[in-house]
């Protein structure tokens, strides 16, 4: 009874900073598992495929299933052995198909990139200028479009744009043309979907960008003589480059290796390396090369970011 | 000397006698309304060239709108500027020979220091070299000649203060707005700053344009002061006119300490007039005549230091309350006292403590106050 009564009046002095202690080791895990988390759900569905990938890059085509080689065998007498066929690599490098298909898709990811970025930096611009009031209404019309299926919205364009489509009508009855113009299947369509698609994702972090700018700065420019070109060219534009390169990256990268739209929209004279991959995958059946061209495309897109990296932060040191 | 139509006459609002000499501003009626509301309303006024006019008054009174109209940042509603006799109502900024150095800087953040300062030039296509030697000599002017090649966050908030002070003086307009120049500035650095300021301006005999709302940093720079209140400009004077000769409650209020009284007018006589102040439970002594009707009703407004302090009755017979001792504040150089009347009013008084071995006043003390005759503002308004 004593005993019990001594206890927690000796424990009182110390209790208050062990309790301390517990919530600062508690907080550490909370924090640990808040970064932890996301970081481990990476690792398992961007590395693990990354790996299985870059594992089949690495094997030839065989008639089995998967139709792949497994790259470790075991001989009959406990010898473990490793093919790595690195001349899927030189293939790919080596053939003018691929060379073709991805200079053609950096291009039209290139030109969808630039047309996004004039369309989308007025209307980013209108948006952050808006009266507050508006600017959820256009933040919301911006963002509408990712409520249907990306899929579908496509295939949208496919009646949009046909012979007897809406568009070819309009133009007959202003009398632009006297006949329906052949609009699928060019690279035209092409443009039209990836510009329509991307645009949002031009739109978000150019709006961030221009939204922080402040306005003072344009008065500052105004007063020091600087016509409102002078002033955007000047002081609007290298303010928002953070915004202009985040967009830039957000709709070049996944647009490089865009298959739906080129397939859907583009004619056969499209070659643009996401159906190559397409191809190589589901009628050739080679894994290994569809696979090979993958890991190729990561590692120049990587190199394309770290380098607009670098561009970027050797700016803001100078 | 100091009556009511004297005052009047050191007021240099545009119907006095004054208006036109060497005027290089003129706001001529100027309106402002954003929606409903009125920032600015019927303001006429004229700077002259070569001043520093500070424009003083708490926030939201239409004073930092008024400037932003020189400068062409808004549009009046009603009215007209002119700059140097030249209509430019409806010039764009980009076009008025009109400076500004903003409240919050406003300096390019991904501009070095020298390119900040040489933007305005680079504008005019000035040549290069010219150019080179132009921010150079700006920044030797602010004592920043080592700085040209920073960046504005390598910069503390002083340093950043010259730099838009230089950027601003660049193009070498011939009138320069400040919004709140010393604002973000501690109080050490903006006591020395404030005469720097006054120094540069003396030697490249710019208008000035400042908006303050704190009235010591008007007293200190203002050749001459326009306090406005409620988008209306209610006294243009120098710093001593706003001071001492305040023409209505709100300016005798804003400026400085001051103990403000309602009464009415006894004894109109041109040579002197007699006040009955209820709150005081006396009829103070003015020595000088009232341009005012003798039924309007009038305040008495008196500075706390020009009341005497004492323990024991004065000589005088005029102008002499007695009262108790409520508060005391020592500041070193002053002693700050709040007096309670008979009437349970209190009245404000600074004494200079000029000994340092003084008849200390203590709380409770029985004292008498005593002013001289010239000492009491009336206003009207």
């Amino acid at each position: 009874m004593s005993a019990t009564a001594r206890g927690p009046r000796a424990a009182a002095p110390g209790a208050p900073l062990r309790g301390a202690l517990a919530t600062g080791a508690r907080l550490g895990l909370a924090r640990r598992l808040v970064i932890g988390l996301p970081y481990f759900w990476l690792l398992l569905f961007f590395l693990v495929p990354f790996l299985i990938v870059l594992k089949i890059s690495l094997s030839t085509t065989a008639l089995r299933l998967p139709p792949y080689e497994p790259l470790v065998t075991w001989a009959a007498d406990g010898v473990m052995q490793v093919k790595l066929h690195w001349s899927n690599f030189g293939f790919v490098l080596g053939d003018e198909l691929y060379r073709t298909a991805l200079l053609n898709s950096i291009e039209i990811a290139g030109v969808s990139t630039l047309i996004c970025l004039l369309i989308g930096y007025p209307m980013a611009y209108g948006i952050a200028r808006a009266p507050s009031a508006w600017r959820n209404v256009l933040f919301l019309l911006v963002a509408l479009p990712f409520f249907t299926s990306f899929l579908l919205r496509v295939y949208a364009w496919i009646g949009l744009l046909g012979r007897n489509g809406p568009v070819n009508d309009l133009l007959l009855a202003l009398g632009l043309v006297d006949q329906p113009l052949q609009l699928l299947q060019t690279d035209f369509a092409v443009y039209v979907g990836m510009v329509y698609s991307y645009l949002p994702f031009m739109v978000l972090p150019l709006y961030a960008a221009i939204e922080k700018l402040d306005l003072t700065l344009l008065e500052a420019a105004a007063d020091l003589g600087a016509r409102p070109v002078k002033t955007f060219f000047t002081v609007t534009l290298p303010l928002t480059k953070e915004g202009i390169f985040a967009g830039c990256l957000l709709v070049f990268i996944p647009a490089v290796g865009e298959f739906v739209i080129p397939a859907l929209l583009g004619g056969p004279d499209t070659l643009m390396i996401g159906r190559v991959v397409w191809d190589e995958f589901f009628s050739n059946r080679d894994w290994p090369i569809a696979s090979a061209i993958a890991i190729l495309m990561l590692v120049l897109l990587l190199g394309f970011v770290v380098l607009l990296q670098r561009l970027q932060s050797r700016e803001g040191r100078a | 000397m100091t009556t009511d139509s004297g005052a009047a006459s050191r007021d240099s609002r545009p119907a006095s006698t004054e208006a036109g000499r060497d005027t290089y501003v003129r706001i001529d009626r100027v309106t402002k309304k954003f929606g409903a509301f009125t920032a600015v309303r019927q303001v006429s006024l004229d700077i002259r060239r070569g001043e520093i006019f500070c424009l003083l008054g708490g926030s939201g009174c239409g004073k930092t709108t008024l400037l932003r109209m020189l400068a062409g940042f808004e549009q009046p509603t009603e009215g007209r500027l002119y700059i140097d006799g030249v209509d430019v109502t409806d010039v764009p900024p980009y076009e008025r020979p009109v400076n500004m150095m903003f409240q919050s800087y406003a300096l390019f953040p991904h501009m070095s220091v020298f390119e900040n300062v040489a933007f305005g030039l680079k504008q005019d296509r000035v040549p290069k070299a010219e150019i080179r030697d132009r921010v150079a000599e700006m920044l030797a002017l602010v004592q920043l000649q080592d700085y040209g090649a920073r960046k504005p966050h390598q910069l503390s908030g002083g340093q950043r203060q010259r730099v838009a002070l230089a950027r601003a003086l660049a193009k070498r307009p011939k009138l320069l707005l400040l919004d709140e120049p010393l604002g973000a500035l501690d109080k050490k650095l903006r006591e020395r700053t404030q005469f720097e300021l006054v120094g540069i301006q003396e030697k490249l005999g710019v208008t000035f344009v400042i908006v303050t709302h704190d009235q010591e940093e008007a007293m200190v720079l203002g050749t001459r002061i326009g306090v406005m209140h409620a988008g209306e400009i209610l006294q243009v004077g120098t710093p001593t006119d706003i001071y001492e000769y305040p023409t209505s409650r709100y300016v005798a209020d804003f400026i400085g300490s001051v103990n403000l009284y309602e009464g009415r007018i006894v004894e109109d006589e041109p040579d002197h007039v007699r006040i009955e102040v209820p709150d005081m439970a006396t009829t103070v002594y003015v020595d000088h005549g009232i341009a005012a009707p003798p039924t309007a009703e009038v305040a008495v407004a008196i500075r706390p230091e020009k009341i005497h302090i004492t323990p024991y009755k004065p000589l005088e017979a005029e102008n002499v309350v007695r009262g108790t001792i409520q508060e005391i504040a020592y500041l070193g150089d002053n002693s700050r006292y709040v007096v309670r009347l008979d009437t349970g009013k209190v009245v404000r008084v600074t004494r200079p403590n000029v000994y340092r071995h003084d008849e200390r006043l203590a709380w409770d003390d029985s004292v008498w106050m005593h002013w001289h005759p010239s000492s009491i503002v009336v206003v009207t308004r």
